[in-house]
């Protein structure tokens, strides 16, 4: 299994031309492609761009996008932007961690859905507003994110 | 959709020319059938995309996408066109001729819309514009209160461009500066520049002309330019609208700037929260490549560009200039020393030239229209106009354009048009994380850079949110701390532990636990962290709190004294049971995880006041609705 990720991190590498100076990209991509960024892989790309392992840890953990830990397949970003804060975004994190049972920054067990609070999504005249793996779902309501979040458990289930 | 043919220009003469063939083509185009869908990332959320393919399906079903002629091969009957500002009544959907525009159009409507308004030329009723001002229904967006009472400078062609297509931006005048500049000395753009007095979107209201001609004097061989679009203030949502709905005002403001201070190199930093606006202006690059606008030896000049997009990886800090570039080396974003000025040593220590997208939006109508129709909008030191992002509950939300100057009042009423839940708005938060909450007195000043910052406030990126009377300041400004505490980089100790320790004290003001030395403490703690913090973000992190200490101190001082007078704090509410409504079935006692109901049969329940954690379950499980919470 080991060889196979190094394979697609070896892919991401030669992509942007082994440049230290494309390390955040290069982060993203792995981060969408392994929904975290595994240890080994960090110091694989140390090695690789000759960066230590010490400072492309200092990145992941400086950007908000990286995660040491594995995200849900199902990754929940709720919106606490200023207009989203306002129109009661708490109260949907708290309908979220009643329908999955999960905190912002936590996974689900079964690693299906994670949930993250973020800054701002520039979605604020949809506020509030949450984006579940790059579709963005605005004015929202306790029972609509109910539905959305329902909705997404019965598609697993088939 | 970008044509296949080759189109590369070498000389200037011969782009013009072509221009001019563009510019009465989009004329025709535009007396002809067809069909606008915004697919900006607001309307994207409500549905537009899916209405898209709807109306291509249904188009060709029809056989319309044949009988209906075209004017070249990218005449499409139906096209995308980028923001216009209006997210709140998304998706909106446009028909030409006729300009009749649709709002909160869903899949189900695209059939009769094709029948009704695209074939005969008939508007459907139910799905226009209720202009909230007027009241009436609104056929053509231009005519809506909303458009009307604003002033578009860089916002031009409301719903009808399509915003990624280089032909359609070239077809309203775009690339035409750039045309223009490459045979002017380059010192002559900076004097134009500096007569105009731009000065910087980004926040700060730097003028634009002498950034350049810093960088325009600073020696090297190696220059850079770089866009700044990472626009992280929580309700601002600006650039992101423009990089979408014409990214290519940008790449030209970018690649006219880049001529001036002799840079070869340029990267536009752009947030990965906005994947929409990376996709579009990478596509913009790739057309301007394509177009001999951008790459080596542009339009046959000896003059080379090269412009790559480097996506941000969630870092407000990075917004901050220095940040910024630490980020496009690829490093942590956090900010260093200024002197040296980017302008001096930038990008792996070479002259660079930041400047906002918005910024970088205004140059080549600058250089197209003038010095002198630039600056008939605005006043005097803040000339031309500002985009902002207009969020809360009001009747209609969005992105603006007026020029500087304008009243706040004047954009809640007679843009927006009021509330729409019917209270009183109480305050105005303008500029994010770094700017003020002002109060209804202040609704009447002109904005404007210098008017804003004689009032403690700032432009900053040009976020404005409506806080209602049932919200509570306090909260407000808990809720600014909380965000720039966890983005202060940490690299300086005033803003690290100085939001931090605001951070506290205002949780205890939200949570009732404050004292009247408390608020003495926070407006210390907030007087060092402004003063001895090194970068913009530490600077600025405490006037949401300096400016709700000044103008709703007396909210602060009722939480003292044991009250939330917006009642939005919850740690001031109790739930209590009523005795009347309450039939002792000991539901809420059990589900209580606190233990803190107790009661026997035949008489009501209590709630143990001092055991409640106020998580409210008992009331989810009451059947007889006779818990409230109340204070």
């Amino acid at each position: 299994m080991l060889t196979r990720s190094f394979d697609k991190v070896e892919d991401i590498l030669e992509k942007y031309g082994y440049r230290k100076e494309m390390l955040i990209k290069i982060l993203l991509e792995i981060q969408h492609e392994y929904r975290h960024i595994p240890r080994e892989v960090v110091n694989y790309i140390g090695v690789a761009l000759g960066i230590p392992p010490a400072k492309i840890y200092g990145v992941i953990t400086f950007y908000s996008q990286f995660s040491l830990n594995p995200k849900g397949e199902y990754t929940i970003m709720i919106c606490d932007g200023t207009a989203c804060h306002m129109e009661g975004s708490m109260n949907l994190v708290k309908v979220i961690e009643e329908e999955i049972g999960i905190r912002p920054g936590e996974v689900t067990q079964d690693l299906k859905f994670s949930l993250d609070k973020v800054g701002c999504l520039g979605a604020c005249a949809l506020a509030p507003a949450m984006v579940i793996n790059g579709e963005v779902y605005g004015k929202l309501t306790p029972d609509k994110v109910r539905e959305i979040l329902r909705n997404i458990k019965e598609r697993k289930a088939e | 959709m970008t044509t296949t043919t080759e189109k590369r220009f070498d000389n200037a003469q011969e782009i013009i020319k072509y221009i001019d063939a563009l510019k009465a083509k989009k004329e025709k185009k535009l007396q002809k059938k067809s069909i606008y869908v915004c697919v900006g990332t607001g309307c994207t959320a409500s549905g537009s995309r899916k209405v898209y393919a709807k109306f291509v399906d249904v188009i060709k079903q029809k056989g319309l996408d044949v009988a209906i002629e075209k004017i070249d091969d990218d005449d499409e009957p139906v096209k995308r066109t980028g923001c216009c500002g209006l997210c709140s009544l998304g998706p909106l959907v446009k028909v030409m001729p006729s300009g009749i525009t649709y709002s909160h159009v869903t899949v189900d409507d695209v059939e009769e819309i094709v029948e009704k308004t695209l074939v005969n030329g008939e508007s459907i009723e139910r799905l226009l514009l209720t202009d909230p001002i007027s009241h009436q229904k609104v056929e053509r967006l231009e005519d809506a209160t909303f458009f009307k009472n604003q002033t578009f400078y860089i916002m031009n062609e409301i719903g009808k461009s399509e915003c990624e297509s280089i032909e359609d931006y070239m077809a309203r005048g775009g690339y035409l500066s750039l045309a223009k500049v490459l045979s002017m000395d380059r010192k002559e753009i900076i004097e134009i520049i500096k007569a105009s007095g731009l000065r910087g979107r980004g926040g700060g209201g730097f003028p634009t002309g002498l950034k350049w001609e810093a960088a325009y004097n600073s020696k090297g061989d190696i220059k850079y330019i770089v866009c700044n679009a990472d626009e992280g203030d929580p309700g601002a949502f600006m650039n992101r609208t423009l990089l979408e709905r014409d990214p290519h005002s940008v790449l030209e403001g970018m690649i006219i700037a880049a001529y001036a201070i002799g840079a070869q190199e340029g990267y536009a930093y752009i947030r990965a929260e906005y994947p929409i606006a990376v996709e579009m202006f990478n596509k913009a690059i790739e057309s301007a490549k394509e177009y001999g606008l951008l790459g080596d030896n542009i339009l046959g000049t000896d003059f080379s560009l090269d412009i790559h997009v480097k996506e941000g990886a969630g870092a407000f800090v990075c917004g901050e200039e220095t940040a910024l570039l630490s980020s496009i080396e690829g490093k942590r974003g956090t900010p260093r020393p200024r002197p040296p000025f980017p302008a001096q040593a930038g990008l792996w220590g070479k002259p660079t030239l930041i400047n906002n997208v918005e910024t970088y939006g205004n140059v080549a109508k600058i250089l197209r229209d003038g010095v002198e129709s630039y600056r008939t909008r605005g006043v005097q030191k803040s000339p031309g106009t500002k985009m902002f992002s207009v969020t809360g509950p009001l009747n209609l939300t969005g992105i603006i354009e007026v020029q500087f100057g304008t009243t706040l009042r004047y954009i809640l009423e007679n843009i927006c048009g009021g509330t729409s839940n019917g209270r009183r708005i109480k305050a105005i938060q303008i500029g994010g994380p770094s700017g003020a909450c002002l109060p209804e007195e202040l609704f009447d000043l002109p904005l404007d850079y210098d008017t804003l910052k004689s009032v403690g406030a700032m432009v900053g990126s040009g976020g404005i949110v409506a806080i209602t009377d049932d919200r509570c300041m306090v909260e407000v400004a808990r809720f600014f701390l909380d965000f720039t505490k966890r983005e202060s980089c940490g690299k300086c100790v005033p803003c690290r532990e100085g939001t931090m320790q605001a951070y506290n004290i205002l949780e205890k003001f939200t949570q009732g636990k404050a004292t009247y030395e408390d608020l003495e403490t926070l407006e210390y703690v907030s007087e060092i962290v402004r003063t001895a913090s090194l970068c913009g973000l530490g600077k600025t992190a405490p006037n949401p709190i300096v400016s709700t200490l000044k103008y709703f101190k007396e909210e602060y001082i009722e939480h003292i004294e044991g009250k939330c007078p917006s009642g939005m704090c919850t740690a001031f509410k109790k739930y209590i049971i009523s005795p009347e409504k309450c039939k002792s079935c000991s539901l809420c006692a059990r589900s209580c995880p606190n233990g803190a109901i107790s009661g026997e049969r035949g008489k009501p329940y209590v709630i143990d006041q001092d055991k409640c954690v106020k998580c409210g379950l008992c009331v989810t499980k009451c059947k007889f609705g006779a818990i409230e919470l109340v204070g």
